[in-house]
């Protein structure tokens, strides 16, 4: 296997963004990603993205993505109906393959312009349960109450992980929720999607993010401390949420064990956590026991889907790359209750 | 290329009909990937991975279908990745799949596309108008029209050379029993006095709405040489795309095209594609674009493409058969169609086309797909013997 | 209006008349069963029943194929209440809960509805029974809803009255279900986005309005907010001729391909509008399709009513210049 590492990094997001259209909001991060690599935007080998074409209510959505993002003279590229995380995953491959040694990875959506809670439902199975219209917030909340029947998880334990990343949202620019707050004070809010409150439940985001990867010595030549990828890895489950075991992950923790990531020694993780039971899910099954979790607030704090889970890697490697971390695990979801998961382990040197 | 020797080693699909009114969208991928798994001798618990790849989620109106999918393709507990490139879709996803065992990632990856058209229909998928866009006025048809008109007055094509391309590619289709138009009967007259849809191009020069599924198994050396059938060898992947419109684009023989074949090439060996090469699946959805390909894919020079043509070069009986299967032209389940030509292409090298096999001899076959407004490129070249 | 409120339509995206979806042998004996107000399973590999049943193991995907009658009553694993319905997507109009409900024989449960007053009714572990809709068509809302065993003596839970013809495990009535239609339709606010608002803007006051980026020629028009070569932003604006010359086109016979095409048959073309580098995807009309020819030079045709709408550029028609050479416009066609 290669040596590949992350070297840049950016991201845009907003609450309810009324100005700016979905390409407009991927202008930026690349540029700034591309930028802050130290490469020609056409010196880079690969270009890939990730989104969604139910977000903009139209199909092709990617295309006019490509054009945001600079094509000429013709580019190496690729784009996945999925979180760019598996886009990153994808230009990994390509870096394996040997066929470049560089890439520009990014995802975007403004999930603002439709309920995207129900849209959402449409990514289930399309004739027993898709016409029921449960929306991700519904089929989340039953994965919750079934963790705190089958498990020893209580509501104040969603509330600690709801408050927690509240507080941290405060000193992130890109978190659009953030508040002083404490467990008690969010136990006494009511039970929107009981079992679940308002502040258990990601935010509607609108946002980007750009990544650039590089291999061996031409990461080590442009950036001073690159973020290597140790190990990266996803898997999935059925769909059907009553086959699975929701107290549990099996999933996550089949590619936690395929990206080395189950022994530990984590300084920090970025979990895709939209909900806060899925925090402890993830931390359970990815074993993240003294590692500082979520400390850009996570997906509690901004959620833009489509890049929230490329933002994951993107806060781990930002931080690797500042010395604030040796160690650090990001993950993505996709798919009802945790369907699928990748998780992506990097190190400094 | 990656350091690991890869080939085809499983190919299935579907029949290609306008409506599969007999299975749910699992129950046709599961057609096509069951079939390429008996092809290598496999099950699905031999799989290390599955790469599912399809054109917009509007058309069958499921979001990422794929997650519903995971246990139909057998890929629960596995890497499930989804790609989508628009028209080209097809072959990326094949490339994608390939890419994971020329990598050392996987050993054998199933890889599978779909459209369920009937779902829906091909015409309101492909143009619902956005607010604030310029009205779509014309269509598909319409947007790649004026682009055929273009090449015609560039190139000085006389105006049956589209319905010759017509008409070869349905007569080879009924050699194919999975292609979905069959049409014996037809000839030249029959297309020129087919309805005029979209001025140069008639009812007959238009590509057909699919239900379809293509799965292929793809295998590092070791697993190919433990099949039990004959392997496709893949001597080179490439994929290259580039904006929709910016100044001086030329937008009927696209650089992407060039870029990518000249890169695909380059990897194979290729020097000289007409001779080089036994056959080319490529994709063809309107009559023109063969002419239009055959000069992009240098297979001859700027302006000769329809002369080939012409001189029935490309014919299922010429020097270099292109779409001997019947091609887009006679079944497009557009999610697939691209997949279909890289499928096609290598079971002419494995020698398993059946009754549309071409001869053999240098081995060697070109697959390709485009999409988007001509802009998004995948090709693979497949050959029967192992690369050097 | 002032100029910097932002452009917001509102777009719906629906496929007329639902999506049909046929289902193949596991979902066709699921649904025709609930038509006849029976649940039916399937057996997993590992000998699990499983609601609703599926042709494939959900580990395996190896071949399913011994089906299984369930039910009716079952009991709630887990449970979460909608205290708001949504109209035109959620069958049930007053607030109910989403559960996982596994019904009796059956090992997985499924994903559906229980209808009670309040969230109160709710707990993991109650016990509920069937309620069959009056008239069942082969959908996922034959079952209508679960309800708390006690509250189904009105004698529905059994099937009861609706039951007719599901006697003896037999469903008499008509042909199998085969398919379903799906309506799904989702409404959006889209936003312009700021390149686009500026070019609608101008549309607006009758000016076409392009962009181009710093350090580049290009005049791109529309305008989408970056170069596409470069992604660099185009941030420059150049008001651009509403003269242009037709680069190439298409003659169409094909009616109602959306709201804004005119009868048939119409001209489709590429009109390279003078000072812009990149073609205009419009009508054209004022002119007999056969007459219609690469190198016509044409002008812009507006709506009385102007406004920042891109269908307010009615259509192009003929100036009565004399044709552009194909040299002057080669490299766009």
């Amino acid at each position: 296997m290669r040596d590949v590492a992350v070297i840049s990094f950016a991201q845009e997001t907003a609450d309810k963004d009324r100005e700016r259209n979905e390409v407009e909001f991927i202008i930026p991060v690349v540029q700034e990603a591309v930028r802050a690599s130290g490469l020609a935007r056409h010196d880079i080998g690969f270009t890939i993205s990730g989104s969604c074409d139910y977000l903009s209510g139209g199909p092709f959505t990617f295309v006019q993505g490509l054009d945001a993002a600079g094509a000429w003279p013709p580019v190496k590229e690729s784009h996945v109906e999925m979180d760019a995380a598996w886009a990153l995953y994808e230009a990994w491959v390509a870096i394996q393959a040997g066929e470049v040694d560089s890439a520009l990875i990014y995802g975007f959506g403004k999930s603002s312009l439709t309920d995207v809670h129900q849209v959402f439902n449409l990514q289930n199975d399309p004739y027993t349960v898709a016409p029921l219209w449960p929306s991700t917030v519904s089929l989340a909340a039953l994965q919750a109450s079934a963790l705190l029947a089958g498990s020893d998880v209580t509501e104040r334990d969603l509330a600690e992980v709801a408050a927690r990343s509240r507080r941290d949202s405060l000193d992130n620019p890109y978190a659009i929720v953030g508040e002083d707050v404490d467990a008690d004070t969010l136990l006494a809010r009511p039970l929107t999607y009981a079992p679940l409150r308002d502040a258990d439940v990601a935010p509607v985001t609108d946002g980007s993010a750009a990544i650039v990867i590089a291999a061996d010595d031409l990461a080590r030549e442009l950036c001073e401390r690159p973020a290597w990828i140790r190990g990266i890895d996803h898997r999935i489950d059925a769909p059907h949420i009553g086959t699975r075991d929701l107290t549990t992950c099996v999933s996550a923790r089949r590619a936690g064990e395929e990206a080395g990531a189950l022994q530990g020694g984590f300084d920090i993780a970025e979990l895709h956590a939209q909900f806060s039971h899925d925090e402890l899910i993830l931390r359970d099954v990815l074993g993240l026991d003294g590692a500082t979790i979520n400390p850009s607030g996570g997906a509690l704090g901004a959620n833009p889907l489509m890049a929230s889970g490329l933002i994951r890697i993107g806060e781990v490697a930002r931080r690797i790359s500042a010395g604030d971390a040796g160690r650090g695990l990001a993950h993505a979801t996709q798919g009802a209750c945790l369907q699928q998961n990748l998780v992506c382990v990097m190190e400094g040197e | 290329m990656g350091a690991v020797r890869t080939a085809v080693i499983g190919v299935g699909q579907t029949r290609h009909v306008s409506a599969r009114h007999d299975v749910s969208m699992a129950g046709l991928v599961r057609e096509a990937a069951v079939e390429a798994l008996e092809d290598a001798g496999m099950g699905f618990d031999d799989i290390d991975a599955v790469v599912v790849g399809k054109a917009p989620d509007t058309f069958e109106g499921v979001i990422m279908p794929e997650l519903y999918l995971a246990d139909a393709l057998g890929a629960v507990g596995k890497p499930l990745l989804r790609v989508h490139t628009a028209g080209s879709v097809g072959g990326s996803t094949a490339i994608v799949a390939a890419k994971l065992v020329m990598a050392g990632i996987h050993k054998r990856v199933l890889t599978v596309s779909f459209e369920k058209q009937s779902e829906s229909n091909a015409t309101w998928g492909l143009s619902v108008q956005m607010p604030f866009s310029a009205p779509l006025v014309a269509g598909a048809g319409g947007y790649f029209a004026p682009l055929i008109r273009a090449y015609i007055a560039r190139s000085g094509a006389p105006e049956y050379i589209g319905h010759l391309v017509s008409v070869k590619d349905r007569l080879a289709a009924l050699r194919n029993p999975r292609a979905q138009l069959h049409l014996p009967d037809i000839d030249l007259k029959t297309v020129q006095e087919s309805l005029l849809l979209w001025a140069p191009l008639r009812l007959l020069d238009v590509c057909p709405s699919s239900d379809g599924a293509m799965a292929m198994v793809i295998g590092a050396e070791d697993v190919a040489d433990a099949a039990p059938n004959p392997a496709a060898w893949i001597h080179g992947t490439a994929m290259r795309s580039e904006p929709t419109m910016f100044a001086g684009r030329d937008q009927v023989n696209p650089q992407a095209g060039k870029d990518c074949a000249a890169d695909v090439y380059q990897q194979a060996g290729i020097t000289n594609p007409r001779e080089d090469f036994d056959c080319a699946e490529v994709y063809v959805p309107f009559s023109w674009y063969e002419p239009m390909w055959l000069e992009n894919l240098g297979f001859c020079a700027e302006g000769d493409g329809w002369k080939l043509t012409e001189a029935g070069a490309t014919a299922p009986d010429g020097d270099i058969p292109w779409n001997p299967s019947g091609g887009v032209l006679s079944s497009n389940p557009i999610g697939a169609s691209g997949m279909i030509r890289f499928g096609e292409a290598a079971q002419q090298v494995r020698e398993r086309a059946g009754d549309y096999q071409v001869a053999l001899k240098t081995g060697k076959a070109l697959g390709h797909a485009y999409g988007g407004g001509s802009q998004f490129f995948s090709m693979w070249v497949v050959g029967r013997d192992k690369p050097a | 209006m002032a100029t910097t409120e932002p452009l917001i339509e509102h777009h719906v995206l629906e496929y007329p008349g639902g999506y049909t979806r046929s289902l193949g042998t596991a979902l066709s004996r699921y649904l025709t069963g609930l038509r006849a107000g029976r649940i039916v399973g399937v057996r997993t590999v590992d000998g699990r029943v499983m609601v609703p049943p599926t042709e494939y193991d959900p580990e395996t995907g190896a071949d399913l194929d011994e089906y299984v009658e369930v039910g009716p009553a079952g009991v709630v694993e887990a449970w979460t209440w909608v205290a708001e319905p949504v109209a035109g997507k959620h069958h049930l109009t007053k607030p109910f809960a989403f559960a996982l409900v596994r019904p009796d024989g059956a090992d997985i449960p499924m994903v559906h509805v229980v209808d009670v007053a309040s969230p109160d009714d709710m707990s993991v572990g109650m016990r509920v029974m069937p309620r069959w809709a009056p008239e069942r068509v082969g959908y996922v809302t034959d079952l209508n809803a679960w309800v708390p065993e006690g509250d189904a003596a009105d004698g529905s839970a059994g099937g009861g009255v609706d039951r007719q013809g599901a006697g003896g495990g037999v469903d008499h009535q008509a042909e199998p279900v085969t398919g379903i239609t799906v309506p799904i339709r989702l409404e959006y606010e889209i936003n312009a986005g700021r390149a686009s608002s500026k070019y609608l803007r101008g549309m607006a006051e009758g000016k076409l309005i392009g962009q181009k980026a710093v350090g580049s020629d290009a005049v791109y028009l529309p305008p989408r907010g970056s170069d596409p070569t470069t992604g660099a932003p185009t941030e420059i604006e150049v008001e651009v001729s509403q003269i242009g010359t037709v680069t190439t086109f298409c003659i169409t016979n094909i009616a109602g391909l959306s709201e804004s095409a005119p009868e048939v048959p119409y001209i489709a073309a590429q009109i390279l509008l003078d000072g812009a580098n990149t073609p205009y995807l419009g009508l054209v009309q004022g002119i007999a399709v056969d007459d219609c020819r690469m190198g016509l030079r044409v002008k812009a045709v507006w709506d009385e009513n102007l406004r920042p709408d891109a269908r307010c550029l009615k259509w192009f028609e003929p100036n009565g210049e004399p044709d552009a050479a194909y040299d002057t416009y080669r490299e766009y066609a």
